[in-house]
Parts: structure tokens; sequence; C-alpha cells
């Protein structure tokens, strides 16, 4: 598969704080890629310069094989790159602010307006930008950045406060998208998301990629432990640590937090035998772990959504 | 989950020249900016309305401060006045109003108050009485000069001879301001100023702090696009401004008269308003927030504007101040164009003042690129 983008050793400083510090990463064409990190971990700023806006201290970027910096007007055409919802020209309407960004690709009105058709944002294209939801900010953004047809697609943090049905639409936007064959690259506040849409990701923590790789290769590879969760009440968090003992059973946390008493462990099969011994399966969950798992262990932080 | 079943189509951009997507750019910028200055009705306001209410204001205010007219009370009978009828007495009223009074008393009130210019009575003998009052040096001038044309002609012809002399009075053109004539383009300059001085500087602010500038920056848009269609937008609304402004003030009501070369006002806005752009540049680079831009413009407009002679004439003003005037581009805006508005004025009269405002924006506009920023961060 050919690069779509390759960026070796990039580094950058802001006065005192280093915000890249040294990341390389590559993305296959047609790849579905997220960076995640906490904040302050340097994934905008990691991705200002692979977007060419910022000009990396150190390091080498190529985008579809050219130089991102300085800008260079042949490659532009060729990426799209979705910005923040606010990020309009005021006092325009949907249909009006899409029309402006195709004319800036030598793009007629006709197509401007099949790509705001494509986000579903038809009903709305009359409405002024700054009276938009955010769900259809959101949307409208995206459709900025596709409607020169891109070949790579750069997203930050396209869902932050949506809700739960305009967040899953927008999911099947992004798929369609790199469906189609285009490479995305996305940063998001969201593992979920990242889990869901992602073929790789990295995670990212004081400006360094501490690790690559498809979400579920991460997940096994850093943990195989065990969530296993029941109805608080049947029973108490000691004698629960003592049966477990007796049983021989590892576990690696117990937590009674009055709904439910949850513990993790290695080896799920004899903390199961205990609980059914005891009779205390009411409310039984049992779940691997997740890409918040991966991030935690990397990170040593939770992720702040 | 990765397929690329489907190949990415190349834009259809790809195969049309750089000259196309040029001109649609530009082009789509241009509409942009048209539409929201349009649909900002605080810009439409600051712009053109109150520019337009203060020439209405001042306009009506002074108008009558030119021509002297005095008002007299004929007490009585007096044949002098009387017997002025038809085209003469029409002519007559022009400079002066007549009431008659038939109290003496009353009417003497009324001049010591300042609500009469003279009283007129006719004694025996044909002596005409005239009284007035000394308070107003112009107006006791003229109606002892009215009154006394008046007694004269009525000598002359109850001598039943042709007369032997004859008066042709002819003006010469008027050297002094006329308040139309200074207050037409010092408030247009005025407007102008808002216009360029804000629409450069919110244009530059406000899409820096909404990042579109950085939306510019990743699209093939050249920054010369993107500066000849703000260029382009205040260019046409300054000639919008010059065009309301002279239709209002040419109506009869103002009476403001084009005379000679009076179009040599178009190529002179247009450089003004490159200039007044240039300072927005400024306030626009250095300005964080759209707030501290409208603090810093007023600052420099409202100054400039009185400094630069845009709501009081200069003619009169003190030696320092003409010389503060001379740093100001809205100074040469409004003595230029009162010079080819009404004066007659002629090229000679624009061009120097044209290469200032062009030398006085590359100097700002040099200070402008030094504070330039794509991004707040």
């Amino acid at each position: 598969m050919t690069e779509a983008i390759s960026a070796d050793g990039i580094r950058k400083r802001y006065g005192d704080v280093q915000a890249v510090d040294g990341v390389s990463l590559s993305v296959a064409t047609g790849e579905f890629y997220g960076i995640l990190g906490p904040n302050g971990a340097g994934k905008t700023t990691t991705l200002e310069i692979l977007e060419g806006i910022r000009e990396p201290d150190e390091g080498r970027v190529e985008l579809l094989g050219l130089a991102p910096w300085p800008r260079n007007t042949a490659l532009l055409p060729r990426i799209g790159v979705q910005f923040q919802a606010s990020a309009f020209f005021v006092k325009l309407t949907a249909r009006e602010t899409i029309r402006t960004f195709a004319s800036f690709y030598g793009i007629g009105p006709k197509r401007a307006d099949a790509m705001l058709e494509r986000v579903g944002l038809t009903d709305s294209a009359g409405v002024l930008t700054d009276k938009m939801s955010g769900g259809q900010a959101q949307r409208l953004s995206i459709a900025c950045a596709l409607v020169h047809d891109p070949e790579l697609v750069f997203l930050d943090e396209p869902t932050p406060g949506l809700d739960p049905q305009a967040r899953r639409n927008l999911w099947d936007l992004l798929r369609d998208i790199n469906a189609e064959g285009r490479t995305v690259v996305l940063t998001t506040h969201y593992l979920d998301e990242a889990e869901v849409l992602c073929d790789r990701v990295s995670v990212m923590d004081h400006g360094k990629v501490l690790k690559t790789g498809t979400p579920a290769a991460l997940v096994r590879e850093i943990d195989d432990t065990v969530r296993v969760g029941v109805e608080s009440g049947q029973l108490t968090a000691a004698r629960a640590r003592e049966l477990f003992a007796a049983a021989g059973a590892e576990i690696t946390g117990l937590e009674d937090d009055g709904a439910t008493l949850s513990l993790s462990t290695r080896l799920p099969a004899p903390v199961l035998s205990v609980l059914a011994e005891q009779n205390a399966l009411r409310g039984l969950e049992v779940r691997g772990a997740t890409l918040e798992d991966v991030f935690l262990q990397l990170t040593g932080r939770e992720y702040r959504a | 989950m990765s397929t690329t079943s489907t190949p990415v189509r190349r834009p259809e951009s790809g195969s049309e020249s750089a000259g196309t997507e040029r001109v649609s750019a530009f082009a789509g910028l241009t509409r942009v900016m048209l539409l929201g200055f349009v649909r900002d009705r605080g810009a439409l306001f600051f712009v053109l309305l109150m520019p337009l209410m203060f020439l209405l204001m001042f306009g009506a205010l002074f108008k009558n401060t030119g021509a002297p007219h005095v008002k007299v009370a004929e007490v009585g009978q007096v044949r002098v006045l009387d017997s002025v009828q038809g085209d003469g007495r029409a002519e007559l009223e022009k400079v002066l109003t007549i009431s008659r009074a038939d109290d003496e008393k009353s009417a003497l009130e009324k001049l010591r108050k300042g609500d009469l210019d003279g009283v007129l009575s006719e004694g025996a003998d044909g002596t005409v009485n005239l009284r007035y009052s000394a308070t107003d040096q112009v107006k006791a001038g003229s109606v002892q000069g009215i009154v006394n044309s008046l007694v004269q002609d009525a000598n002359q012809a109850a001598s039943g001879k042709a007369p032997v002399f004859t008066l042709v009075p002819s003006q010469v053109e008027d050297e002094s301001l006329k308040p139309i004539q200074y207050l037409t383009p010092g408030l247009l300059g005025w407007a102008i100023a808002t216009g360029a001085v804000y629409g450069a500087s919110f244009t530059l602010v406000s899409w820096r702090k909404k990042r579109v500038l950085r939306r510019l920056r990743l699209a093939p848009v050249s920054p010369g696009t993107v500066v000849g269609a703000r260029v382009a937008v205040s260019l046409a609304i300054a000639l919008a401004q010059t065009a309301i402004f002279l239709a209002v003030a040419t109506t009869p009501f103002f009476g403001l008269k084009l005379t000679g070369n009076w179009w040599l006002v178009v190529p002179l806005v247009l450089c003004a308003t490159i200039a007044f752009m240039s300072i927005g540049l400024v306030t626009g680079a250095a300005a964080k927030s759209e707030e501290a831009a409208n603090g810093i413009n007023q600052m420099i407009i409202l100054p400039m504007s009185f400094l630069g002679g845009a709501f009081i004439p200069l003619d009169g003003a003190p030696g320092w101040l003409t010389t503060v005037s001379h740093f100001l581009p809205l100074r040469y805006l409004v003595t230029s164009a009162q010079a080819v508005l009404s004066r007659g004025g002629g090229v000679m009269d624009v061009l120097p003042s044209m290469g200032g405002l062009l030398a006085f924006s590359a100097v700002m506009c040099a200070i402008a690129w030094r504070f330039f920023n794509w991004d707040d961060a």
C-alpha cells in the first residue's frame, strides 16, 4: 500500500513546552487513522504540522508524496481539513457558506449543493450558520472540508457536544467517506469513537507516540484483565475477598460502590464459580478490556472526555 | 473497514486553469464580504445612515446663515413700502419680511428683544423713521441699506426723470465656504474613513478569531485574491457612499452646486479608501478581538475627523492644528474634495493628495505586515 502520510521525527517547541517531541507515523492510502491522547498531549500541534499550517522545528513530513510546508498550492486541493464548527464566515447561510468554500476550488454551486444534501442539510440550507444546532454546524463543517473531493481528510474532534443520535449519524457519514477510498485522519476525545471508526490508532502523550496499532491488537496486547460486576448486597466486599482467597482466585481490584460490586481479574473462571456458589450472580456483567484501559495503562491517567 | 473499491474521483477543478479558480474565488470572497456588510445593520447604520443624518442635521441647521434676512414692522402707513408692488414687492420680500404693527410701543419692545430688526413709520413731510437695534451689526447695516435704497428709488420715481446713474451689481465667485460646501466633503470623508477602516480591520480580526483565515490558508487561494476582494468591496462601498452623499447634497434643499471637474472626486475617493483600509489593516493586525479593534478604530477615526477638517472647516484653524492635519489622510480627502466639488478645482488639486494618500498606504501596509498573524495562537 502506498503512503498517504509519512512523518519522521517531527518536533515542535513553544517556549519552554516541547509540544511535539519526535513523532513519526505513517498512514496508508485509504486508511482510517486515529490520534488519541489527553488534552495537551500534542495531538493538535501534530495535526497542524501534518496539515502544513505549522512548520516543525525538526523532522520531515510528506502528504501524498509532497511536502506540506511551505504552503503548497498544488497539494491543497487534494487535502480537506475540518475545523471547529464555528469557523464560518459571518452572516452567511449554510448554502452560501458551502458555495463560498466551493468557489475557492473553482467548483460550481451545483456540486456544493449536492454536498449539502449528502450531509443532510438541504432543509436547513437557508439557515444562518450561527443559528444552526451543534450537529448541523458539525455536518456543515465536514461538508466544507469535503466539497472539493479531497483524497486525504483531516478531522479534528468532529463530535464533541453532539447527542448520541447525531454522533451515530456522523459516524455513518465518516465511514462512508472512508469507504470511498479517502484516507481519513481523526483526532478525538472519545475512545469509543476511535474503536468504532479507526483502522489504526496512535496513543500520544507528552508530545510522543506511545503506541500504534489496531484498536483490537492494542487491547489484547496491554491487558487481558476481565472486569466482573454483580449487584451490591448479595455479598460484602470483605466476605468476597475471603472466599476468593480460599478458592485461589486471583483478583487485582475489588470495590463496592453501593450499586455494584466490581472486581477485575486475569482468571475469570474461579471468580465466577465462587460467585455462582454464593448465588450472587444477580446483575452479572463480564467485560473485557477496552481502549479506555489501554489508554489508562499507557498514559497513567484517566481519559478526560 | 478500509476499502479502496471506489477510486477517489479527482476534483473537476484539476482540469480547469488556475485563472478560472482565481476568478471563482475572487467572486466568492467578494460576495461573502458584500453580504456580510449588507446584512450587518450596525455597519450600515454607522457607515451610511449616521453620516447622512449628520448631513441632514447640520445642513438644515446652517442652511440660512449665508443670506442676511431682516424683519421689519410697519407702523401705520408707510408709503415708500406700500408703493412697491408686483415683481418689485416679491423681490423685496426675499430680503425683507414686513409685518404690520398698530401699536408703535409694542413694536419697539419686540425690536429691543431682537424679534424685529427694524421698525418703520412715516412722519410728517414724508419723513421715514427707521428705528433699529445695533446688537446685530450685519442686520443693522442691512436694514438701513435696504430702507435707504427704497427711499432713494421712491424719490427718483417722484422726480419723474429717467435715472442718470444705474448700478449694475454682479457677484464674483464666492471664495468663502458655504456650509454645504464643507459639510458634504467633510461628512463624506468621515463616512468613507469609518467604512474603510472598519471593513479592513473587522474582516481581519473576525476571520482570524473564527479561524477563517486558517481555512483560507488551507485552500488554494492566494493572499492577493483575498486582499483584492476586500479592496474591491471597500472601494465599491466608498463609491456608493459618495454617490448617495452627492445625490443628497445637490438636492435643491441643500443646494450644493457641482462645478467643473467635480468627477475628480472619484479617483480621490478611491485613493483615500485605500489609505483608510491600510489603517484598518494595522488595527486589525494588532487587535485581538472585535471589541478591541472597535475601540482602537474610534480612537483614530474621531480625532482624525475633527483635526482633519471633517466636521469644522480648517480655514480659520490655528497653525498647530493645520500642521497636525498634514499628517492625517482624511485632511487630504476633505480639502481636495472641497476644491474639486464646488470651487472649480482641477487635476492639480487632487494629484498631490492622491500621491500622498498612496504613499501613506504603503507605509501602513508595511507596518501591518510586521504585526500580521494567521492565528491567535
